[in-house]
C-alpha cells in the first residue's frame, strides 16, 4: 500500500508536457473542472501539487472508473451535452485538453466553458503543422501520425483546426485570450504571440489560455 | 440461533429475539411528516468498529426495503450472514478497523425499531395500522436523533443502496452540515409511476389475503403469510435483470424431466421465487411491507423545494459519489443521471459511475468488484479530505 503510494507520488510529478504547460497555467488553490479528464492524470496533479479543488468530466466509462477509483471526483458526460446543467461562474478555470477537435459543437462548448469558468484552458493538435500540410500537399493524403494516430475513418476527431482558425474563432466570439503557447514535435514550448506564421507552421500542439471580454 | 424451517410459512411464529434498542424522542417527540408525533420509541440499531476520539469515522449505513440493522456478522433470526457482509468488516471496504460503522432499523421496520409490529405504548397491543404513515424523511429524522443520542456530530459517510440511497439523499438534504461525504447507490430523487406501480401490486397481494384481517392479523394470530410472499416475489423479480433471470435459470426445469401439464413449479426460476416469498415471510412484517413501501412511494425529494432537485442540495459540501448499474431497471442510471444533473447544478463535489453488470438492482449487494473498487477509491480520497489516514 506504502509502495503503491509512493509508486505513484513518483508517476504524479511526470505529466505529460501539454498537461504540465496546463497545469502551469492554473493558480494554485483554485476551483477547476477538467472536461475529457481521460483517466485522471492532469486532474490528479492539480489535486495532489496545486492544491485545486477539482472536479472532472469524462465521455468513457472506463476513464470515469479510473478516476473515481482514484479519488477523484469525475463524472460519467458529455462536453456537449453535460456542461448545460453547471451554473455560471462555478469554477475559476474550466480545463479542455486535446477534447475540442472531438465535440460535436466546439463554438457552443467554448462558450459554456467560459459561462462555467471565468477562465477556460483549451489545448487542440494543430492542422497547419508542417507535417499536415506536407502530407496533404505531397502525398494527398490526411494526416497520420503520434499526435494524429488515427485514420481518418475511425477518428474520433470530428471537427480540426488550426492555431490561426482558433485565434479568429476567439476573435470573433469577443474572447480575450491572456497566453497562447504552441508545442513543437520536439515537445518545446513558445509563446505565439505576433509569430502567428511560423507558430502555426511549427507548432503541432497548442494551448490557450483564454476569458471574456 | 437456528435457521427457521423455510417452509413453515403457515402459522409461522418468528422467535422472539432481543434486539439491541435504544429509546428516542423521549423529551422531545419526532414530528413525522404526516403531522403526528412520535414519543419514547425504540430504535433498534447495531454497530461494528470503533468510535474514534475525534468522532470523525462514523459512517452510517442506511437499508433497503427488506433490510434490517444486521449489516455484518450472522442474522441472529435467519443465521445467514449479514446482508453487506462482503462489504462490511475488518479489512473490507467499509473497514471496521478503521471506521465505526452504524446500522439502524428504519422507522417502520419489523427488527425491533417502532412499526406496525410494534407496541403501541398507549393501548399495549400491537400498533398496526394505527401506526402513523411515515415517509423516508421521518426515517433520516429518527436517524439524526439516533447520532443524537449517541453524541456523535457529523458523519465521516453516509451510505445506502436502493431505499437506503434514498436516506442518503434525504441526510444531505435535511442535515448538511453533518454529511461529510454521502454515496447513493442504485437509487432515485423519487419514486417513478413504474416503482409506485410494483409497489402497490405487492400492497394488493398483502391486502387480499383473507389472513390480513384488515392489518389486525397479529391481534388475530395469523399471518398473511400468502400475500406478503406474492409481494417479495414480484418485488424480487424487479430486483434481478432479464440476463440474470437467463443465465442462473433459463428454461430449466425443477426436479423433472418433462413439464407436468398442471401449475407446480415445473421451472426452476417458479421453485427460487416461490423459495423467496416463504422465507421472507418468516422474517418479515406484512404491515411493516405496507408502510415502508408507502414511504418509498411518497419520496419525491425535490417536491418541497419547488420541484427544484438542486435546490436540495444548495447547503451541502459534501463529496457525493453517485453510483449505478447498467442492468438495473428498478432505478435506472438515467436516474442517477437526474441526481448528478442536480449535483452540478448545486455546484457540489460529486463522482458518477455507472457500473457494468448482469447482475440488475441487487448488484450493489453482490460481488461486484468494479462497484468495491471505485467504492474503496472515492472512500480512500475522502478519507484523505478527512484526514484520517495515519
Amino acid at each position: 500500500m506504502n509502495m503503491a503510494r509512493k509508486e505513484s507520488e513518483a508517476r504524479r510529478d511526470a505529466i505529460r508536457v501539454d498537461l504540465q504547460l496546463i497545469a502551469d497555467m492554473v493558480e494554485p488553490g483554485s476551483r477547476v473542472l477538467d472536461v475529457g479528464c481521460g483517466d485522471g492524470e492532469l486532474l490528479d496533479y492539480l489535486v495532489h501539487f496545486k492544491q485545486v479543488d477539482g472536479r472532472g468530466i469524462e465521455l468513457s466509462t472506463s476513464g470515469v472508473n479510473a478516476c473515481v477509483s482514484a479519488g477523484l471526483p469525475v463524472i460519467q458526460g458529455d462536453a456537449d451535452t453535460d456542461l448545460d446543467d453547471y451554473p455560471a461562474a462555478a469554477f475559476d478555470y474550466v480545463l479542455l485538453s486535446q477534447t475540442l477537435q472531438a465535440t460535436m459543437a466546439p463554438k457552443q462548448v467554448i462558450e459554456n466553458m467560459l459561462r462555467i469558468g471565468k477562465r477556460a484552458i483549451v489545448s487542440f493538435p494543430n492542422f497547419a503543422h508542417w507535417r499536415c500540410r506536407v502530407g496533404l500537399a505531397l502525398q494527398g493524403r490526411m494526416p497520420v501520425n503520434e499526435s494524429l494516430p488515427d485514420q481518418w475513418y475511425d477518428t474520433p476527431n470530428i471537427h480540426f483546426c488550426t492555431i490561426k482558425d482558433f485565434v479568429l474563432l476567439c476573435d470573433e466570439m469577443n474572447i480575450t485570450i491572456e497566453r497562447s503557447i504552441s508545442l513543437d514535435s520536439t515537445g518545446r514550448a513558445r509563446g505565439i504571440g505576433s509569430g502567428m506564421f511560423f507558430a502555426n507552421l511549427m507548432g503541432e500542439q497548442a494551448v490557450f489560455l483564454l476569458h471574456r471580454s | 440461533m437456528t435457521a427457521p424451517d423455510e417452509h413453515s410459512a403457515a402459522g409461522f411464529e418468528a422467535p422472539e429475539i432481543s434486539h439491541r434498542t435504544i429509546q428516542l424522542g423521549v423529551d422531545e417527540p419526532l414530528r413525522l411528516d404526516c403531522g403526528a408525533e412520535l414519543r419514547d420509541f425504540p430504535m433498534a440499531f447495531e454497530t461494528y468498529g470503533t468510535l474514534n476520539e475525534a468522532k470523525s469515522n462514523a459512517i452510517l449505513v442506511c437499508h433497503a426495503l427488506s433490510g434490517d440493522q444486521y449489516v455484518a456478522g450472522d442474522h441472529p433470526m435467519t443465521g445467514r450472514p449479514g446482508w453487506w457482509e462482503v462489504v462490511v468488516g475488518p479489512g473490507k471496504i467499509l473497514d471496521t478497523d478503521k471506521y465505526f460503522v452504524i446500522c439502524s432499523n428504519i422507522l417502520g421496520g419489523c427488527m425491533g425499531t417502532a412499526g406496525p409490529k410494534e407496541t403501541n405504548p398507549e393501548t399495549g397491543g400491537p400498533w398496526g395500522l394505527s401506526f402513523p404513515v411515515i415517509t423516508i424523511a421521518d426515517m433520516v429524522r429518527a436517524q439524526a436523533m439516533l447520532l443524537d443520542a449517541l453524541d456523535i456530530p457529523d458523519l465521516f459517510c453516509v451510505i445506502g443502496g436502493s431505499m437506503g440511497g434514498m436516506q442518503v439523499l434525504e441526510w444531505a438534504a435535511l442535515y448538511p452540515d453533518r454529511v461529510f461525504s454521502a454515496v447513493p447507490i442504485a437509487c432515485s430523487a423519487l419514486h417513478s409511476a413504474q416503482n409506485i406501480a410494483f409497489n402497490e401490486t405487492g400492497r394488493q397481494a398483502i391486502t387480499a389475503d383473507p389472513d390480513w384481517r384488515s392489518g389486525n392479523y397479529q391481534r388475530q394470530g395469523v399471518v398473511p403469510h400468502r400475500g406478503l410472499a406474492i409481494a417479495r416475489m414480484v418485488a424480487h423479480v424487479t430486483y434481478m435483470s432479464e440476463a440474470s433471470l437467463h443465465s442462473k435459470f433459463g428454461r430449466k426445469l425443477q426436479d423433472r424431466e418433462s413439464v407436468a401439464y398442471g401449475f407446480d413449479a415445473d421451472f426452476q426460476v417458479e421453485s427460487y421465487l416461490r423459495h423467496q416469498g416463504s422465507t421472507f415471510v418468516d422474517r418479515f412484517d406484512a404491515n411493516s411491507y405496507l408502510y415502508i413501501t408507502r414511504a418509498m412511494d411518497y419520496f419525491d425529494l425535490a417536491e418541497r423545494y419547488d420541484g427544484i432537485l438542486a435546490q436540495a442540495f444548495q447547503e451541502t459540501n459534501a463529496r457525493f459519489c453517485v453510483i449505478s448499474f447498467t442492468t438495473d431497471w428498478l432505478y435506472p442510471t438515467a436516474e442517477s443521471r437526474h441526481i448528478v444533473k442536480a449535483l452540478n447544478a448545486a455546484a457540489a463535489s460529486v463522482s458518477f459511475a455507472e457500473i457494468e453488470t448482469d447482475n440488475g438492482h441487487d448488484a450493489f449487494l453482490l460481488d461486484e468488484p468494479e462497484f468495491w473498487r471505485v467504492l474503496r477509491g472515492f472512500l480512500d480520497g475522502a478519507d484523505e479530505q478527512r484526514g484520517l489516514l495515519g
